[in-house]
Order: structure tokens, then sequence, then C-alpha cells
């Protein structure tokens, strides 16, 4: 049974469609992330599966019951605020107890839960402190107690780690990912931020101008993106998207000659391939006085962006450029000339008109 | 070397704050001690010039009825003044603080009394207790109900005055309360719709506390007003009748002008002054310790 459900849930405002039909289910127990650009409609999603926000047409089912008009408080759902929307006045105790003072639950019980719940998150502590004394990350902690305490079996998260700087919100990702596993909660996250949704999610929703764009795992959609929107979307840096143009032998890398498509259609055709599944080829020097052309799609490195553990090597092929990640410390000069290779595994082929994946395109491997 | 430039320093300071301390040395501090002097003093004439009496004033203003009728007077214009203006002001501005048609006429309209001069609003609200024509006793008539002289009666002439302020001041304490309102992130609301809080217990448990200072802030101002507000009764009732009417303020200005006896109204200014001034420090010692501050 689907903890929530949407059937094709919209949400019109004067003027604009800010969520256009949409529709998908969320399993019991899952984890799953609402995925996009800001002013994609991912929060008003959001905000109207916890009642917030009016839905103008279609269901909104949780736990098989139509919970289209019910208020918030009939959902029996959590939320955690991007703003935390801890209440400035109250206490730590104050404002993890609000929902269930409201709620008249007995103090014993009050009391007990309060206790499971700080030591939980670890405000055990702080449980006197006002908000203004408390760091961000605690503050993010205080809204996430708030939310579990209730006990609700849906828990929905707009952009909850947004306000926390990096090395803060890596530690918080696990933390939220292994308490939801703990408690069993069903969560919807919502974020722009695809590497939280890579690292979280059972399943990603991508959401692109008030439409889902793909839903899959997140190795599906990494590995199989059905458009180019996904594609350039997840992965840091993206994945290449390089136009194709008719050669004599299929599609060419615009400005070579290299056959990367087999078949005729070359024309509006986009070739899409991660940057970790190019290889780079330089010329040996050692080879003698001539300098051999180095084999595979011929390029010229325009840059190299060193990381650490890799370097994302920028190279022009034709008029396009195209990121390689190398690893470890590469050492190529600008302008150096290089051959680009690849297996046809790794490589996707997109209509350049729809962004749609060609499923029947015939990708041919550059050998190195 | 330090010291020269020292002292260059102080008097560079000291001529900064020469032209602001100039105009408040003569027009409040010297007027301030001046009064206070002079309530030591009696009324000078022709014949007895005046002379120092020491608390002589005082105890006179002790013994003076009228004096404590006005007091009285003024209590219960304050008691009946300040909550209702502070609560109605609150109504109004979470009224006008949610979405509903023609906002903007409304929010106008609740804070039109307060651009109005006093003195124009008592005209307009002469015309509405005058006896027999006034819109009090013409709609009283449609009722069958006896033509009643609002402003000559003492038992209605206070409950008249305290009614037009707070007419006038409700619009003007709103507008803070609505400013106030303004600055809460409306997830607040959200988060605690999502708890099952109804719109009662938001306002009790997270609003109002929210809005304390703005309270605190909107309460002295009320104290001080109802000490302060007297235009109304130059045109109403000059105090009457037999003083029912009369408040603190304008029994000081009777004394000053019309009776001329310059060391009494000092004496009782003194007195007013420090009333207020330990008032508004019991406020802010009592409620600042139970004000969240942002």
């Amino acid at each position: 049974m689907p903890a929530i459900e949407l059937r094709g849930v919209t949400k019109k405002w004067p003027g604009t469609v800010a969520v256009d039909t949409v529709s998908f289910t969320v399993e019991e127990g899952s984890f799953v992330v609402l995925l996009g650009p800001s002013g994609c409609g991912k929060s008003t999603t959001l905000r109207m599966i916890a009642g917030l926000e009016d839905v103008s047409e279609g269901t909104v089912l949780i736990n098989d019951t139509d919970m289209t008009g019910a208020t918030p408080a009939e959902r029996r759902v959590s939320m955690v605020f991007q703003s935390y929307a801890i209440f400035p006045h109250l206490d730590v105790r104050e404002n993890i107890l609000f929902g269930l003072k409201v709620r008249k639950i007995p103090a014993t019980e009050q009391s007990e839960r309060l206790s499971r719940v700080a030591d939980l998150v670890g405000l055990s502590d702080l449980l006197d402190r006002k908000p203004a004394q408390l760091s961000g990350g605690q503050r993010q902690r205080v809204a996430l107690a708030r939310a579990i305490i209730a006990e609700n079996p849906i828990c929905l998260m707009d952009e909850p780690l947004s306000n926390l700087d990096a090395k803060l919100r890596h530690e918080m990702r696990i933390e939220l990912r292994a308490l939801q596993r703990r408690l069993g909660m069903t969560v919807v996250y919502v974020t722009h931020d695809q590497t939280e949704a890579m690292s979280m999610a059972d399943r990603v929703i991508l959401m692109r101008e008030g439409q889902i764009e793909q839903i899959g795992t997140p190795d599906e959609l990494y590995d199989t993106p059905a458009t180019t929107f996904t594609a350039s979307f997840i992965g840091t840096p993206p994945m290449n998207l390089i136009a194709l143009e008719s050669g004599s032998g299929g599609g060419v890398v615009a400005g070579t000659k290299t056959t990367v498509v087999a078949g005729k259609l070359g024309q509006n055709r986009i070739l899409g391939i991660r940057p970790e599944h190019i290889t780079v080829t330089t010329t040996g020097k050692t080879a003698g006085r001539r300098k051999a052309a180095p084999k595979g799609v011929p390029a010229q490195v325009s840059s190299c962006d060193y990381l650490g553990a890799d370097t994302i090597v920028e190279a022009t092929c034709g008029e396009q450029s195209i990121l390689v990640r190398v690893p470890g410390r590469c050492v190529l000069e600008e302008g150096e000339r290089v051959g680009l290779s690849w297996s046809n595994e790794d490589v996707h082929v997109f209509d350049a008109e729809t962004g749609q994946i060609v499923p029947d395109a015939e990708p041919l491997s550059v050998a190195a | 070397m330090t010291s020269a430039r020292n002292i260059k320093n102080q008097v560079y300071g000291w001529l900064l704050l020469t032209p602001a301390a100039i105009l408040l040395v003569t027009f409040t501090h010297y007027p301030a001690i001046a009064t206070l002097a002079q309530s030591f003093f009696s009324t000078g004439t022709v014949t007895r010039p005046s002379k120092f009496i020491g608390l002589d004033n005082y105890r006179s203003m002790l013994e003076d009825e009228v004096f404590w009728q006005v007091l009285e007077n003024n209590i219960w214009y304050a008691v009946g003044t300040i909550p209702i203006s502070i609560a109605i002001a609150l109504l109004m501005a979470v009224w006008v603080n949610e979405k509903l048609p023609l906002r903007g006429l409304v929010r106008m309209s609740y804070f039109t009394p307060t651009i109005l001069p006093m003195i124009a609003v008592a005209n307009i609200w002469l015309f509405f207790y005058t006896p027999e024509i006034g819109l009090l006793d013409q709609v009283g008539a449609l009722f069958g109900a006896p033509s009643h002289n609002w402003l000559g009666d003492t038992d209605t002439v206070l409950g008249c005055i305290i009614a037009i302020t707070i007419w006038k001041e409700a619009g003007f304490f709103m507008i803070f309360y609505l400013a106030a309102l303004q600055t809460l992130p409306p997830e607040l609301e959200e988060a605690a719709k999502l708890e099952g809080a109804s719109r009662w217990t938001f306002f009790r448990r997270v609003t109002f506390p929210l809005l304390m200072p703005t309270t605190l802030f909107v309460l002295i101002n009320a104290v001080i007003n109802s000490f302060k507000l007297v235009d109304q009764l130059f045109i109403l009732t000059k105090g009457g009748p037999d003083n029912a009417s009369s408040l603190l303020l304008y029994y000081i200005y009777e004394n000053a002008f019309s009776f001329f006896d310059q060391n009494y109204a000092s004496t009782l200014t003194v007195v007013l002054l420090l009333a207020l001034a330990v008032i508004a420090i019991g406020q802010f010692v009592i409620l600042d310790k139970r004000i969240h501050y942002r």
C-alpha cells in the first residue's frame, strides 16, 4: 500500500500553472526526493501533500484515504521547513512539545516522548535554551525533533539542510537517512541539490516546469537518463551533451570526422556521455621525432581543474567543449592535442528537438 | 601630546553637541527645573510678592477636592481607554493582516481617525452627542428612546470622552501591531496548523507573545496619552459639568491660564510627571523580563 499517492495533481495560480498533472506514489517507509531547479513546483507539490496549499485539480491520497480537501492536521503528517519555523520565544523543550500540548497528550507521556526524541537527535543538554542561543545545526535538530515527536508515519521535508554549511550538511544527510531507516518513516524530501538526492533517496522524482521529468532510483537517473534535462541535471560535472552532424559513415561530432553513431541520421542528434567515461589519449613523445596524431576523436585541451582525487579536463572538440574526468593529477598543457575515446555502452543518444532518448540508436565505441 | 589631542577631541565633541544642547536646555531642561522650583513658591500678586513656602503648595493640593476628583476622573479615563483601545487595535490588525477583499481600503479607514486633529474629531463627535439633533439621539428616537444630554450629564460625560479617545487611538496602535504582524514568518502558522493548533491557540501561544514588544510600546504610549490627550475637552465640555469630565492636564491648564495660579499649576505638573515616570519605569521593569525580543 502506498503511503502517499498523487493522481493528476495540478496547482494553478492566476496566470501560471505551478504544478501540472503530477502523479506518483510513495511507498511506505521509503525516502523519496522531489528534485528540480528552483521554481519547478517541487515545494508546491510538497505543500499540497501537507495541505498548506489547495489542490486545483486531482487527488491526494494518504494511506489510501482521499485527503484532497482535508486540513493539515487531519492528514497526520509532520513537516520540517527550510526556515525551521521554530517559535523564537519558546525554549527547545516547549518547541518540541508544542504539538503534543496542542493535542493535550498527558504530561507523563509528553516527558517520556521528549526524552526519547531529544536523545535521538542529540538535544538532551539543550532543552532549556532559547532558539537564539542555538547554532544553525542545533535549530535544524529542534525542527527535526518536533517532526519526529508527533510520531506521524509520514514526514515532509522542504529543503531542510539548505541553511547549513557544507560540512554540517554532509553530516546531517547521513544522520537524517539513518534516522529515517531506524524509525521506518516515510519521507518526502524536497531539494534542488542533486547530491542530496543521490545520496539519500530510495527514489528520485525529478521535476521541471511543473511536470515530472523522470522517476527512478538514483542510479537509474544517473545511468539511464530519459532526457537531456535529466542528463544535465544529475552529476557533477553533468553529462556532456555533444551536438552531432551527419558524416560519411553516420553521425559525427560536429566539426570532426570520426563516426560515433551508426546509421544515416546524424543531424538532430545529441550524444550524451559522462565525463568519467571518456578516456584522454596523448601522443607519446617518446615515439620519435614526429608526433603521431592521438587516436580517437581529436580535441584540444583548454583547461585543467584539479580537484584532489581527480582532475576535470576541459577539451574543445570542433566548437564544443567536452569535460573529462581523469583520475589523480593530470598534467596536460593548455592547447595540447589529445584524442578522446569511449565505449559505446556508456553513450546515450538523444533527439535534439524533443530532448528525449533515442532508444534504437546505435552508438559506436571510439577506440583509443 | 596625547593629552593635547585629547583636549582637542573634547572641545570638538562639545562643539558638536552645542546646537542640540542649547535647544534642549532652553525648551526642556530649564522649564522642567523652573517648574519644579516654582512649585515651592507662592503665587505673587501686586501687593504680596512671591516667596518661598516650601511644600505648602503640595499640602493645599492634597486638600483640593477638585484635584482628587480630576485625578479620579483621569484614572477612570486611563482604565477605560487603554485596555479597550489596545484590544481593538490588536483585533483590527489581525483582521486586516488576513487576505480579504478591499484590504487597503479597510486599513485606510481604520487609520483615518489617527490623521485627524483631535479638535476636528471633537467637532465630529459633538454632532453625535448633541441632544435632540445628534446622531445618537436620532438613532435612539427610532427605537423610542428619550432624548439625552450626553455631554451635560455627569454620569455619561466621561464615558463619552473615553469613547472618542478609543475611536481616535485604536487605529494608531493598529499600525504598530500590523507592522509587527507582518514581520512574523508565515511558516510559524503553517507549522502550528500541521500540529492541529486552532487559530486561537496559535494566537495565544505564538502571535501574542511575539507581539509583546509592540504591546509594551503601545501600552506606554497609551498611558502617556491618557494623561496628555485633553484637546477634545476644549471643544466638548471644558471639563464640565461640575468637573465631571476634567482631566489632570486640563486642570493644570485651567490653573495656569484661567485662574493665573502658575505656582499651583507647577505643583500639579510635578506630580503628574512623577506619576508618569513611576508608571513608565514600572512597566519596563515588570514587563521587560517577560518579553521576548528578537
